[in-house]
């Protein structure tokens, strides 16, 4: 596999960009961060699938593409399989010999929403990391359906307020916990699993490379900030994960075959996990008086997930 | 890198001004071809040495989106690269490990590179769209005093 170097900025900055301007997703979208480092951390040909959602609706707005590889669009379920489907061929096709170039080194890719990944191609995505293709699937984690306005999936955290699940007078927002797509994704088979976030550019460029040279299904849940869901400015997509990664609200690990959990990055000084709330409009009614306990409750469920995290790190299970 | 930062190709045209086909017309499936020519060594290329087709973004502009623009001062950055990995719309150019300034027809004036920029004072800055950039640098701040 031909990588870029990402020993640091200066170097990894005389790659070759592949992600192009005049996209539309929403200015300061942290998609486009993620999406860009992944295809400037290797020269391989890339073969990316996008299912529906902001992603591909922004960049591939007719008659223009943003993208200089091959890439397909699929259905809002499909980003897995149309992936799994372009691997099963290039496979099929380079032992009967009918590739022009078989040596070429090709990767591939799917990029899907949480609503997709998280719900809506659940199973899909399942099957793929069963049958053991040999791809990198990347969550864009923005815990809602932004394209469609801002509903809830089953990646939304606890107390957010979403268009489906709004704060009012009766709610304080979602109130079931955000599902552990690594655990899932671990357990079915995937032989690479990482959860990454763009403010750490180096351990996502490290984490994509990693995966795209394991020969197997590797999932990626990539921290996605939504300025427009979230209720932050623009200007604070960088600011906003900062606060994710060093509150641990979105700690950085990986598990490898399954069982080998590494934390990849230990902040310095771990921030409270208030303060992660209290910079977005979607968490603003946990501030009330009424709310106190929940900022508690979650303060509580970040610390335990991180114990957790660590002594499986020390387990080696 | 002749044209690199006032390559001809780039933001020809503003989005929607040009229809090829009316979006009823289309039958399932259409593949948009990114280069004119062939694209197998494209990822060894920079952008000046490539051949976009009409269909490449690149070749549009979404320059009317802002309102604010960042404008980019020479003397002080320090070509940390971090206002380049974290532009969201590939829109500063960097070549040999230095910036050669940013892409006012990809830019969307977000302010995410001003916010990333180490320097003091910045090397980055938000302007009124209107103003110049010569204009800008002249009412640079000095910089800025650490708080106790
Ligand atoms: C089967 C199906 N159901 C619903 C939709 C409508 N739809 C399009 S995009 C979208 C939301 C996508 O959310 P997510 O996957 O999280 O991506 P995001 O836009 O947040 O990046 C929905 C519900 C669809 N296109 N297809
Ligand atoms: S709604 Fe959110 S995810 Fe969608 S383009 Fe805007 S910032 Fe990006
Ligand atoms: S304002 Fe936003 S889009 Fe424009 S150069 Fe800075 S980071 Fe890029
Ligand atoms: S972030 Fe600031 S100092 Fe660093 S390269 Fe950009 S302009 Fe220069
Ligand atoms: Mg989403």
């Amino acid at each position: 596999m031909a990588i870029t170097s990402v020993k640091n900025l200066k170097e990894f900055s005389t790659t070759n960009e592949r992600f192009e301007g005049a996209h539309l997703l929403c200015p300061g979208c942290a998609h486009s961060m993620i999406v860009r480092e992944l295809m400037n951390c290797t020269d391989d040909n890339l073969v990316i699938s996008t299912n529906t959602g902001c992603l591909e609706v922004s960049t591939a707005v007719y008659p223009y593409t943003s993208w200089d590889t091959s890439w397909i669009h699929i259905g809002f379920e499909n980003a897995a399989t149309a992936a799994a489907g372009a691997e099963a061929m290039y496979k099929a096709r380079k032992r009967k010999g009918t590739l022009k170039n078989p040596d070429a080194p090709v990767k591939f890719v799917a990029f899907g929403g949480d609503g997709s990944t998280y719900d809506i191609g659940f199973q899909w995505l399942s099957g793929a990391v069963e049958r053991g293709h040999n791809f990198t699937y990347i969550c864009l984690d923005n815990e809602n359906y932004a394209n469609t306005g801002g509903q809830r999936s089953s990646s939304t955290p606890i107390g957010a307020s979403t268009t489906t699940a709004p704060a009012g007078r009766v709610s304080y927002g979602e109130k079931r916990n955000k599902k552990d797509m690594l655990a899932i994704m671990a357990a079915n088979g995937a032989s690479y699993v990482a959860q990454v976030a763009p403010n750490k550019w180096k351990n996502m460029a490290q984490a994509f490379q990693k995966a795209l040279a394991t020969d197997g299904p590797c999932y990626i849940n990539a921290l996605s900030a939504c300025t427009t869901e979230w209720k932050f400015d623009p200007k604070d997509t960088i600011n906003i994960s900062d606060l994710a990664t060093d509150s641990l609200v979105f700690p950085l690990y990986e598990i490898i075959d399954g069982t080998e959990l590494n934390i990849t990055y230990r902040p310095k000084n771990v921030l409270p996990v208030k303060d992660y709330l209290a910079a977005q409009g979607r968490f603003k009614h946990l501030f009330k008086p009424e709310n106190a306990y929940l900022i508690e409750e979650w303060q509580k469920r970040v610390d335990a997930k991180w114990e957790y995290l660590q002594r499986r790190e020390e387990a080696r299970v | 890198m002749s044209n690199v930062l006032s390559n001809k190709k780039r933001g020809m045209r503003e989005l929607g001004a040009e229809k090829k086909v009316g979006w009823d017309e289309v039958t399932h499936g259409v593949i948009l071809h990114s280069f004119e020519d062939d694209a197998t060594d494209v990822a060894k290329r920079k952008a000046e040495d490539r051949n976009y087709s009409d269909f490449s973004s690149y070749t549009a502009t979404v320059a009317s989106w802002r309102v604010i623009k960042p404008v980019y001062n020479r003397d002080i950055c320090i070509d940390c690269q971090n206002c380049w990995v974290w532009c969201p719309d590939s829109s500063i150019i960097s070549r040999d490990k230095q910036i050669l300034g940013i892409d006012y027809d990809h830019c969307k004036g977000c302010g995410v590179c001003v916010e990333v920029c180490p320097t003091n004072p910045k090397s980055l800055l938000m302007f009124g769209e209107a103003l110049s950039s010569e204009d800008a640098i002249a009412q640079w701040p000095v910089k800025e005093k650490k708080e106790k």
